[in-house]
């Protein structure tokens, strides 16, 4: 019965995360919005596992690990660029121009 | 009842996710997905699933999103840069792009799970009540997904370390 | 069917074998062992002497077997496209072996001759080698039995045209004259082409055997379509047979070596247009209109360069104005609807106009010898240099004697038959209602009497009269070497008894290539004249050579004549036919000129610097470039940039996946 509008809101969620990371220059800030797009997909496995069967619970369990441990890689490669060009301004972070 | 809840709470965290994506302060953005988070554990618990919804609590607006708020205080990024959000047109793309993505997704929920697959209503809250929370995930998961559990303990060892090393000012 | 199957004819492709093989072989021995005279006179002389016993030969098959169809002989399948199957293939029959016979007997007489005038030649095997090779394409020509086959034949005798006339390719006159045969040919060549493309679309078939059969069904007889076809294979023969407007390049091309002009430039070559005319009778014979024009053609270019041949001082030239002259009669002849007339004049023509360049060669070799001893300078082959040869060189001159009173047409030399034959032709054709046919025949008359005014005006110039050589030059004026005189006694001879190849009322070559003509004769309406009027015809013609010649005898005073340096200049008319109406002035300004300037001007710095260089290659290059730019803006660095591609990415991906 909450299925319906449970995937509406995710749909809702995620989209607002992809707009974040299209309008995001702050490195933090865009990650934070992938965050959130990761949530609105465990949203999704939560209401279908009412359906479906427990195993999407299982598998939200796993992508909140993963989540942990993508952040704190991800954090400590933001702190490694703070630190050589003092800024974690996208704009700024172009040494992969062509 | 429990609808109205849901939509209560379903609001507020698509409010919050929004707040969230257009706050200039990067500490203000981070406050905003806590609530979010926040939200979505309510939700799960009107979904059955009691045990997730503790574990969002926990580890992700609790211990997660507390790395970040402890990166952003640490690099001292909190102040609001003009230069954070993209110029006008930079907005358009990303309006149109969540537009477009939005519909595409409607679209898809339209198709529903296949009928077959569907398990009668009520069965999750069942095994739920039946056999605790915690119980019903942790089965599972040590039963059928055992191998993915260790291997994401490796997953986790090699994060650990990455992080560790990456961070560090001189290997 | 015929008979000759399993006989002589089967090895008829040996004939084109053996000069070819003789063509490598003395194309090798040019490259390495370029001395050895007499290896290469052997094999030269006697691959084509081998060639002449195989048409012999096969003549013999056909005489024995009166074959009423062609008997084709396939070699190999050539080009089997789609609905077009031309094979590699001969044709036996009446025509053909004529043509065999005479370009094989004259070549090997022409052969001969020129192992005593090319003597001292330093490119003595590379001479051979050509000449081996033209009459290998030349008999590819008059034997092949489809038109592409011919068309082989056609653009390699131009080819071997072109290396023997520029043979002195370090002189940039002569080299220039091969250049300028090769392209007017070429010229007329695109008619022959564009005729081919109308024979196969209209008839489905380029073979000689397939053509003939289905055109008198599958065409409307005088109308646009064969009219057409006609038309444009003429135009091949205009430009190969040198008629006008295409005539130009003869003249130049005297300046190969003089047996070349006996051999290409007299008897062959340059009859390979009567004979295209000739074999497709059938077709000519649909279209008056063709018809007319062939013949019309032909007589203002036998007229035309009869009056150029009045003035002309080099010998050749008299003799190369007189070959436009005497073709343009075989044209009448085959326009007019004769076409075994017109064979018999090329025939006979083929005799005396050989023997004629080879005398004249006999002369210049003899002009060359003697100035070579006293280290003289003046040209050998101005007429003003000559005089009084006969008592020098009897024998040649006897023998043109007896070449200029056949080509004047006095009986019974060969050339009054077949001359009178094609006038007689014209003037049926014209009693039977065609007008146009009586023009063609008083102005054919006209020509004749030039013809043999001009004549013995060369005659009267060379071997007669004081001789103004020179003293210290006389003392070397001798008689030609045997090797040289016995071909031209024997081409003296066939002038002389080949009139008997087609005499009235017995008709031999008439009859003989009757099956092929039968069909367009049947389309004719000639009107026989009465006895009377062939006999008054006749004397006629006679007539008027033998007051040609007396004319010129009268008028022309040997005596008067100065050399080149103390001759006064030409005046008025007579200048204007010494400068042979400056007709290559003429094309140069309006043709050559607006085409080299067309060429420089708009093609080469319009189109290719402008449009090709510039917009094309340079243009290219530049978008290139251009897109490079922009591809490279695309690689900022930006992540963000980069993500923003990245989504753009997924959600179209996942929008193509939806439908």
């Amino acid at each position: 019965m909450l299925l319906g509008p449970s995937l509406a809101v995710s749909a809702i969620l995620f989209s607002l995360g992809v707009v974040g990371v299209l309008l995001r220059r702050n490195a933090i800030v865009i990650f934070m919005c992938i965050e959130l797009m990761l949530n609105a997909v465990n949203l999704t496995f939560v209401a279908l596992s009412q359906q479906l069967g427990l195993d999407g619970q299982v598998f939200v369990f796993f992508v909140m690990t993963i989540a942990a441990a993508e952040a704190a890689v991800g954090l400590a490669i933001v702190i490694a660029v703070y630190r050589h060009r003092d800024t974690v301004n996208l704009q700024n972070i172009n040494l992969l121009r062509g | 009842m429990t609808l109205v809840v849901f939509w209560a709470f379903a609001a507020i965290a698509i409010g919050s996710a929004f707040l969230c994506i257009t706050r200039r302060s990067p500490v203000a953005s981070a406050l905003w997905l806590v609530n979010t988070l926040f939200c979505l554990a309510a939700l799960y618990v009107l979904l059955d699933a009691h045990f997730i919804a503790a574990a969002q609590v926990l580890v992700y607006a609790g211990a997660i999103m507390v790395l970040f708020l402890f990166v952003i205080m640490l690099l001292n990024l909190g102040h609001a840069d003009p230069s954070d959000m993209k110029g006008p047109w930079g907005r358009v793309v990303a309006g149109v792009a969540g537009l477009v993505l939005v519909s595409e997704l409607v679209v898809l929920r339209l198709a529903g799970p296949p009928g077959d697959l569907r398990l009668p209503p009520g069965t999750v809250a069942g095994t739920v009540a039946a056999r605790g929370a915690v119980r019903a995930v942790a089965q599972p998961l040590f039963e059928g997904y055992l191998v993915p559990f260790e291997i994401t303990s490796l997953l986790l060892l090699a994060a650990i370390v990455g992080a560790v090393v990456l961070a560090k000012r001189r290997l | 069917m015929s008979t000759l199957a399993g006989g002589a004819a089967d090895w008829i492709w040996l004939a084109i074998l053996l000069p070819f093989a003789g063509f490598l072989v003395n194309g090798a021995l040019a490259f390495l062992r370029p001395q050895s005279r007499r290896l290469v006179s052997v094999v030269g002389v006697g691959s084509v002497a081998a060639a002449f016993a195989v048409g012999v030969a096969v003549f013999l098959a056909v005489l024995g077997a009166h074959p009423v169809e062609p008997y084709v002989r396939t070699l190999w399948s050539w080009i089997p496209v789609g609905d077009l199957r031309v094979d590699a293939a001969l044709q036996v029959d009446q025509l053909s072996v004529v043509m065999l016979l005479v370009v094989t007997g004259v070549s090997s007489l022409i052969h001969v001759f020129s192992v005593g005038y090319m003597h001292d030649d330093p490119g003595y095997a590379r001479y051979f080698a050509y000449l081996n090779l033209f009459v290998a394409f030349m008999l590819v020509l008059v034997l092949g039995a489809s038109y592409p086959v011919m068309f082989i034949g056609w653009e390699g005798v131009g080819l071997c045209s072109y290396l023997l006339i520029g043979f002195w390719f370090e002189e940039k006159e002569k080299a220039d004259a091969g250049l300028k045969a090769f392209l007017v040919n070429r010229i007329g060549d695109f008619g022959f082409l564009v005729a081919m493309f109308l024979i196969f679309s209209h008839l489905g078939s380029l073979d000689f055997r397939d053509v003939f059969a289905r055109a008198p069904q599958a065409l409307a007889t005088g109308g646009g379509t064969v009219t057409a076809i006609a038309l444009f294979l003429f135009m091949g023969c205009v430009g190969k047979s040198a008629q006008i407007p295409l005539y130009v390049w003869l003249p130049d091309a005297m300046a190969g070596p003089t047996p070349v002009s006996a051999l290409i430039h007299a008897a062959t070559m340059v009859t390979a247009g009567v004979y295209l005319v000739a074999r497709s009778n059938i077709l000519f014979a649909m279209s008056p209109v063709a018809s007319a024009v062939v013949a019309g053609v032909g007589a203002l270019t036998a007229l035309f360069a009869a009056t150029i041949g009045l003035k002309q001082w080099d010998i050749k030239k008299v003799l190369a104005y007189s070959t436009v002259s005497q073709l343009g009669y075989m044209f009448i002849g085959v326009g007019a609807g004769a076409y075994a007339a017109g064979i018999f004049h090329l025939v006979t023509h083929a005799f005396f106009k050989a023997l004629l360049f080879l005398g004249a060669g006999s002369v210049i070799h003899v002009m060359h010898r003697a100035y070579h001893h006293t280290h003289g300078h003046a040209d050998a082959q101005d007429m003003r240099n000559m005089g009084g040869l006969a008592a020098y060189m009897p024998w040649t001159s006897r023998v043109m004697w007896v070449a200029t009173l056949a080509i004047a047409g006095i009986p019974p030399l060969a050339g009054f038959f077949s001359k009178d034959e094609i006038l007689g032709a014209a003037f049926a054709r014209g009693l039977a209602g065609e007008r146009f046919y009586l023009l063609v025949w008083v102005v054919g008359l006209v020509g004749a009497f030039l013809t043999a005014f001009y004549m013995a005006r060369l005659m009267l110039y060379t071997f007669h009269g004081p001789n103004r050589t020179g003293d210290a030059e006389r003392a070397h004026l001798a008689e030609a070497p045997w090797v040289m005189t016995w071909p031209l006694v024997v081409l003296a001879a066939l002038t002389v008894l080949g009139g008997a190849l087609n005499l009235p009322h017995v008709e031999t070559l008439h009859h003989w290539l009757e099956p092929l003509t039968a069909r367009s004769a049947a389309l004719q309406t000639t009107l026989e004249p009465a006895a009377g009027t062939e006999i008054a015809l006749m004397t006629l013609a006679a007539l008027i050579g033998a007051g040609g010649i007396w004319l010129a005898t009268r008028v022309l005073k040997p005596e008067a004549l100065q050399t080149p340096e103390r001759a006064p200049r030409e005046t008025g008319f007579a200048k204007l036919l010494l400068e042979k109406y400056r007709v290559d002035e003429i094309y140069s300004a309006v043709v050559v000129r607006p085409l080299i300037w067309f060429a420089r001007t708009v093609l080469w710095r319009g189109v290719d610097a402008a449009v090709i260089d510039t917009a094309g290659v340079n243009g290219s290059a530049a978008l290139a470039r251009g897109f490079g730019w922009i591809g490279s803006r695309l690689q900022s660095g930006q992540v963000g940039t980069y993500v923003v591609f990245f989504v753009i990415g997924a959600i179209a991906v996942l929008a193509a996946l939806l439908r």
